[in-house]
């Protein structure tokens, strides 16, 4: 081989064994609330052989971690490329604004506006930070069966939640058990049944304003509810402060009749209960001001201290399309948060004839969110108000404190939580 | 055969002493290098070469994290990085220490920690007290000589080794509403009781698993402490006709305190710092009647939205002082009460 070969063959074989060195590496914290982390690993792995210059690491971790860890990771400058989230506010500070790197910003704009304002720092902020992978509503599922033997009529259309809670307590004491009804203990499950109730959350001025008459009268039936055994109290008292806890096990084992959860249940729903009993989703309970549940969902949002930037926003890009952001809502059974997908309906999911139904009624009930849960949703410290709720009202319902006592201290705490925050 | 016999020997001899100048040339090598210091070095100051990594290690993974931790305790916001964080002053302790009742958490300011402070107290009270009882019943009957000694003593030292998560899921998994425990009280015609959410209840399950979960550490101890004392004293007493009790109490349990203090002291430390076991096992519930005060530093500190870091650590340095101040007190009782 002529000397000239061997130094084109030698620089050759150095690029390639360089080449894998050279490739973007993205680095992403994904929880799943059922199978979203192995469906996005599944089709990143398609990502990667169309973009071979980028290699997407995929870190699964408990959603614990999501709340707790990550914002510590972020402050220490340790944090991932992109982060599966909920819980937007307190990280706003890291998001990474994509829209200088994406080829279409006003597609985004157009498809995700209403849950791209959840990332956004008021306003003014017309960052595009990360794609919402998911539409989560809240709402009643109910164990039909259970109506069935205890020959109670469904409530239609239009029932309240005094309404609701009368049959589950009538079905739970004709087949026997303890509780009639299940709320996750949660300040966000709590929220949308308030609303219904008339509770506002803000003033006009837009600060906070937690303790207002409808927040207070739901409150006061919530309590009443878990003295009498119409809910199942174990849920929240078993915990302190202002931990999540679901009662999944509780209904999946046929002990309450009525689960107040939301959408993000539907895969455990399909393939843990399946055809164990009858369910259905049977959208929020109404009070006199709505019938209102409210909205969530997480997003995979980009950290501004990526070195990769571009490589970060054409990940997202790709999943952002239309096709591929079909079939990922297809694999993982989630509402999708793309407005048009939405509307026409071109998600095919392959899901079991009550699975299909339950869909359609989280959809339902999703057509159906109050502005004000929209609003509450997208206020950048919502968990300093779902939080101490969760807590507050747990011990009321534990007799350790009055109501009274809780609302003042909701109030406070929500307060003291706002001005340590504020503090620079 | 002979010549044969004896070859072995000599080629071990041989294979000793070459292992053994090498082993004097290794240990020879730093022999210059000492005398170099020990020359430039007076005082005992070589010593300081000696403990020098040892303290590095300390200093920057216990002595820093303390000063890191009176800052952070005298600086307010959420913010993170040490830099970035504003002075407060005593704003954090204040904001503790703030009660118009002690008795009574509902009338402090920061009533968590209130909750927290009356739990830890009452737990430490009622566990530490419980636990050295049964640690030294159990050591005094596995001191014995009893059938199946071996196998009991691996028994009750058994929890010990586990992971103290896995301690709270096997009792959770046995105290919940549909646990084990209720399945056989109903199973003999009986009511389930909700273990874990009655405040009570709850309570004395988080001293139990406690108790169960560390009894086999310090029932060790104390059994060392027993087997260290000399069987000629026990022969000389009961020569002299000393009943059983008047032996354990006046032979046993003076030549158990050594043992029996680092008992006390080890397992008050351990009781104060409870926090595993119980917020797997109850969450720090039901309301706040299992919430204990490291409870309260997590959760203000890493669990909340707003992450209150300023008070969490405000409350760990009054643990600390807690801590020591009760380290002291027993220190100086023992000297005091020393012969």
């Amino acid at each position: 081989m002529p000397k000239r070969d061997r130094l084109v063959a030698l620089a050759a074989g150095f690029v390639c064994v360089a080449c894998p060195a050279l490739a973007a590496d993205i680095r992403i914290a994904c929880y799943s609330d059922g199978n979203e982390c192995p469906s996005q690993k599944e089709m990143s792995a398609q990502f990667m052989k169309e973009n071979p210059d980028v290699n997407v690491i995929i870190d699964e971790v408990p959603y614990s971690a999501i709340l707790q860890s990550l914002p510590v990771q972020l402050a220490a400058g340790n944090g991932p490329d992109i982060g599966r989230i909920t819980a937007f506010g307190t990280l706003e500070p890291y998001f990474l604004d994509m829209s200088p790197y994406l080829k279409d910003a006003a597609y985004w704009n157009k498809e995700f506006g209403k849950q791209l304002a959840w990332l956004r720092n008021g306003a003014q902020d017309q960052g595009i930070y990360g794609l919402p992978t998911q539409t989560t509503v809240t709402a009643a599922i109910v164990n039909k069966s259970l109506f069935e033997q205890a020959n109670v009529p469904l409530p239609g259309p239009g029932a309240s939640w005094d309404d609701w809670a009368a049959a589950v307590d009538k079905v739970a004491k004709a087949t026997k058990l303890p509780y009639g009804m299940a709320w996750d203990r949660s300040g966000h499950r709590f929220a949308g049944p308030a609303i219904s109730y008339g509770a506002k959350f803000f003033k006009p001025d837009g600060t906070p304003d937690v303790i207002d008459d409808g927040f207070k009268t739901m409150a006061g039936k919530f309590l009443a509810w878990a003295k009498d055994g119409t809910i199942d109290k174990d849920v929240w008292v078993s915990s302190s402060g202002g931990g999540y806890r679901d009662a999944f096990s509780e209904f999946q084992n046929g002990q309450i009749v009525l689960y107040y959860s939301g959408s993000w249940q539907l895969r455990r729903l399909i393939d843990q209960i399946g055809d164990g009993f009858d369910w259905a989703v049977v959208g929020n309970p109404c009070g006199p001001a709505a019938c209102t549940g409210m909205p969530g969902g997480a997003s995979f949002v980009a950290f501004k201290e990526t070195k990769n930037p571009e490589a970060v926003a054409r990940y997202l890009d790709w999943f952002a399309q239309p096709q591929r952001y079909a079939e990922l809502m297809s694999r993982t059974g989630n509402i999708p948060a793309h407005e048009g997908l939405r509307a026409d309906g071109t998600v095919k999911y392959d899901l079991s004839p009550a699975g299909t139904a339950a869909m359609q009624g989280f959809v339902a009930a999703a057509a159906k969110l109050s502005p004000a849960a929209y609003r509450l949703e997208g206020y950048k410290y919502n968990f300093q108000i779902f939080n101490p709720t969760a807590a507050r009202l747990s011990e009321a319902i534990a007799g350790q404190i009055t109501l009274d006592q809780a609302f003042a201290r909701i109030a406070q705490d929500v307060a003291d939580a706002l001005a340590t925050a504020a503090k620079k | 055969m002979g010549a044969g016999f004896h070859r072995p020997a000599a080629l071990g001899t041989l294979i000793a002493r070459a292992l053994g100048l090498l082993y004097g040339a290794v240990m020879g090598l730093p022999e210059r290098p000492m005398r170099a210091a020990q020359a430039r070095m007076r005082g005992g100051r070589l010593g300081w070469l000696f403990v020098a990594p040892n303290l590095l290690v300390f200093g920057v993974f216990t002595f820093l994290p303390i000063v890191i931790d009176f800052w952070y305790a005298l600086t307010g916001g959420a913010q993170l990085l040490p830099q970035d964080r504003p002075y407060v002053g005593a704003e954090n302790f204040r904001s503790l220490l703030a009660c118009a009742n002690y008795l009574d958490p509902t009338s402090c300011e920061r009533d968590l920690f209130w909750y927290g402070v009356w739990n830890t107290l009452k737990f430490v009270a009622i566990q530490v007290t419980l636990m050295i009882v049964f640690s030294l019943l159990t050591a005094l009957v596995l001191n014995r000589r009893i059938v199946g000694r071996g196998f009991y003593r691996a028994a009750f030292f058994y929890p010990v080794l586990l992971s103290p998560v896995v301690v709270a899921l096997i009792w959770k998994w046995i105290l919940q509403r549909n646990g084990i425990l209720n399945a056989t009280i109903q199973g003999a015609g009986g009511n389930g009781v909700n273990w874990l959410v009655d405040a009570d209840w709850a309570f004395f399950w988080s001293i139990f698993v406690s108790i169960w979960a560390h009894m086999g550490f310090y029932t060790l101890i104390l059994l060392a402490g027993l087997q260290a004392i000399p069987a000629d004293i026990y022969e000389a007493a009961e020569m002299d006709a000393a009943s059983p009790w008047r032996r354990f109490r006046r032979l046993t349990l003076p030549l158990l305190t050594p043992s029996l203090v680092v008992v006390f002291i080890l397992g008050m430390i351990r009781a104060v710092q409870i926090f595993d076991e119980v917020y797997v096992l109850t969450g720090g519930g039901p309301g706040t009647a299992t919430v204990y005060l490291v409870q309260f530093i997590y959760q203000t500190g890493f669990a909340a939205g707003v992450r209150q870091y300023g008070l969490a650590a405000a409350g760990s340095l009054l643990l600390a002082a807690a801590l020591l101040l009760f380290t002291l007190l027993q220190l100086r009782g023992l000297k005091r009460g020393a012969p």
